[in-house]
């Protein structure tokens, strides 16, 4: 009988995706180009927000879309639509984006003329949050109409993120949503969350999320000198 | 929910090891997954007998070690344990602030491999 011998690794399962990313994280740095991946459950405002942002901050940043979705071109058409390149991403069935997808997405991007490329992942609270992408930050949705206690449902998620936006507060009269309670449940989580409230449709603290935005991409090119 | 692309990584991670150990066969693999990470572990094997197939790690069983969600208190540096997904509450037992750090749950790793 053979004998049985104990291999010790510790390595990340998804090593392979991780080094990657790295990859990913390197090439944009080479290239000057700030990434935030966006994450969110479907129908929170992601591409609202987006569309947002281009309109606010295209006549500062070159910007780029890379959008996923399990199928269909709703998405980068309305990103085309404000006049900024987009790549959609089909992922027929996967979950979430990865690195090598997101790796493929950058190939047909000329990140030479781009500042800023923004992330749409796959409308998903729960497997986005475990693929590293190989973006510079990442920032989380959440709408109104979900609840304030979905930080005790998938607290990966908001552990995650360097910024949470609260989308839809023009729905708040309507609601119980609590704010207080919800801005206290992350900042135990993660206590360096940034928090903005918004509403894509009024157009309100749309200003401060984008300041913040540009806060990093500028803080980030800097450090490059 | 995202077991089989998972599982995927975890069988490149099992074949490189097992190949750079001259490995015959593996007969187990123990997994060490955080208390914050999302898998189903039935499913994980289910995907990965599946996948495994035609290689030497055909068959092996796998053992999950869940690592719990441990919290560190910034005011009195009291660590404790929550248990997330029984709706545990955050905040210090000790102190009761919640002045406190997330420090150990997020792990997702091969930890050590059964071979011949």
């Amino acid at each position: 009988m053979e004998k049985i011998r104990l291999i010790d690794i510790r390595e990340e399962i998804l090593s392979d995706n991780q080094n990657l990313a790295n990859d990913i994280r390197k090439s944009l740095l080479d290239n000057q180009v700030f990434m935030l991946n966006l994450m969110s459950s479907p129908g929170s405002g992601k591409t609202s927000l987006i569309v947002e942002t281009i309109r606010r901050l295209k006549d500062e940043f070159r910007i780029g879309v890379i959008e996923g979705d399990i199928d269909s071109l709703v998405d980068s058409e309305k990103i085309v639509a404000e006049g900024v390149p987009a790549v959609q991403l089909r992922t027929g069935g996967a979950c979430h984006l990865d690195a090598p997808m997101i790796a493929t997405a950058l190939e047909s991007m000329d990140l030479g003329s781009l500042d800023l490329v923004i992330i749409e992942n796959v409308g998903n609270l729960v497997c986005p949050a475990e693929f590293d992408t190989g973006a510079t930050k990442k920032a989380m949705i959440l709408s109104v109409p979900e609840g304030d206690d979905k930080v005790l449902k998938y607290p990966l998620m908001f552990s995650v993120c360097d910024a949470l936006v609260i989308n839809k507060i023009d729905y708040l009269g309507l609601s119980d949503f609590n704010q207080g309670l919800l801005q206290e449940r992350v900042r135990i989580l993660n206590r360096q969350m940034d928090i903005f409230a918004v509403s894509c449709r009024t157009g309100e603290g749309v200003d401060g999320w984008c300041n913040w935005l540009r806060t990093q991409v500028l803080n980030y090119k800097n450090h490059l000198g | 929910m995202h077991e089989l692309a998972v599982t995927e990584g975890m069988l490149k991670v099992v074949l490189r090891h097992a190949e750079m150990n001259k490995a015959k066969q593996v007969v187990g693999i123990t997994l060490q997954i955080g208390e914050m990470s999302d898998i189903v572990d039935e499913w994980l094997q289910r995907y990965f007998d599946y996948l495994s197939r035609g290689t030497i790690a055909e068959g092996a069983e796998i053992i999950i070690e869940r690592s719990p969600a441990i919290f560190r208190c910034g005011d009195c540096g009291e660590e404790y344990i929550v248990d997330i997904k029984a709706g545990g509450k955050f905040s210090c037992p000790e102190c009761g602030t919640n002045n406190v750090d997330l420090v150990s749950g997020r792990e997702f790793q091969v930890k050590e491999l059964k071979v011949v």
